[in-house]
């Protein structure tokens, strides 16, 4: 399955980033063959309004079924929920570290968003 | 003529000034006054005036028909404010982010979106003597104020002078207040906080090509920077207020200046003159 991790660096033993609409990029990864790739996330680090929209529909189009990140807010949580996304917060450490909470099974999906609009810029 | 009084930092005297203008003006010829500070009215505290008419004023945001509608992701491309998102087999529409620009419905290739309303709050028109009133309560809770200042905006009648008192700041609502001016009044005061955004808001009615003039308010509590600084950039300084404890006790007790301080009338008729020539030398 494709899954996807919020990242503020470039590959698998860069940080989770904290934040989901206004994270740096995603690196999506394919539990089944370990193959991986990095979406960057210009339009939701760039947005003027509504990063968790832009950044939620990216992730919809690249086909993924789970979300792996710091935090969601509630835009990005609505977007990935109506695709029926399951998104996980409170992860962070390495993405490599991630994706292994993941496959082992220790994760449990979040119900709602777990901050509130504009957190990943500060406000 | 159509004056705007706007300031950059907040609570330095923009409705102190506004509310005695209006009132001095009246004597020179029909005035409107609108109170564009739609997130905060306050010059009807003032000038007390007499409702006569209310309407509800909304913004259109886009209603998408799903039967005709093929996913394709053409509104959420065009939608400059990411107020769409196009998924798989739905439309997710955030009407809160919508500025009601009409783009999507204008381009869906299938015409599958409408424009429908969502009321973003009241604008309000009046009386208060011969002046006309007029101003807006946006929705608690809405952030989109610009829809609700062109309906106040609107509602002016034609008079002989408009009275603009801005919201404070030098973003959207500011613009939307001020654009259409023939002169802008920047109310500051004499402090490193009234200088840095009185820099803000001159560059903000730079950019709109209005005409400005600067009013010293609590003139005394600071330095001389203000006046430098007017100096530098060729800024009329139009009146000075000094600090005075009763004025602000005055205002407390929802006293336009002029009323509490007949003799502030004739500064004010300056200012107005003064006003006038600025926009017809």
């Amino acid at each position: 399955m494709k899954i996807a991790i919020t990242t503020s660096g470039k590959d698998l033993d860069a940080p989770v980033d904290p934040r989901l609409g206004r994270a740096q990029s995603f690196i999506l990864y394919d539990t089944e063959t370990a193959e991986w790739s990095l979406l960057d996330n210009a339009q939701g680090v760039n947005a003027a309004h509504g990063a968790g929209v832009q950044a939620g529909s990216a992730l919809v189009n690249a086909g993924v079924e789970a979300v792996l990140t710091g935090n969601a807010g509630p835009r990005a949580f609505q977007v990935l929920s109506a695709s029926k996304i399951k998104v996980y917060v409170g992860l962070d450490g390495t993405v490599r570290e991630a994706i292994e909470q993941f496959k082992a099974g220790n994760l449990q999906a979040a119900g709602g968003a777990s901050v509130g609009s504009h957190f990943g810029i500060g406000m | 003529m159509t004056i705007a009084v706007a300031s950059g930092k907040g609570g330095t005297g923009k409705t102190l000034i506004a509310t005695s203008l209006a009132l001095v003006l009246q004597d020179a010829g029909s005035v409107e006054f609108l109170d564009c500070d739609v997130e905060e009215p306050n010059a009807h505290l003032f000038l007390k005036p007499h409702i006569e008419a209310k309407e509800a004023v909304e913004v259109p945001v886009p209603l998408v028909d799903d039967a005709k509608c093929t996913y394709c992701g053409r509104c959420a491309e065009v939608c400059e404010f990411n107020a769409m998102a196009v998924l798989k087999d739905a439309v997710m529409v955030f009407s809160e982010l919508c500025h009601g620009c009409t783009a999507c419905w204008v381009l869906c290739p299938e015409e599958a979106i409408r424009p429908t309303g969502r009321e973003v709050g009241v604008a309000e028109s009046g009386w208060s003597g011969p002046i006309g009133f007029h101003h807006g309560w946006l929705r608690v809770g809405e952030a989109m104020s610009p829809p609700l200042i062109r309906a106040v905006k609107a509602r002016a009648r034609p008079a002989d002078f408009v009275v603009i008192d801005a919201p404070p700041g030098t973003s959207c609502p500011v613009v939307e207040s001020v654009r259409e001016a023939d002169a802008v009044v920047l109310v500051t005061e004499p402090t490193p906080f009234g200088l840095n955004d009185l820099e803000l808001a001159v560059d903000m009615v730079e950019a709109l090509g209005r005409r400005a003039g600067i009013v010293i308010n609590r003139a005394g509590i600071g330095d001389g920077r203000v006046n430098d600084f007017c100096r530098s950039r060729k800024l009329p300084i139009l009146l000075e207020i000094p600090f005075d404890r009763r004025i602000a006790e005055a205002y407390s007790r929802g006293e336009p200046l002029v009323g509490a301080f007949p003799e502030y009338r004739l500064r004010f008729q300056e200012l107005g003159r003064a006003l006038q020539s600025m926009v017809k030398p």
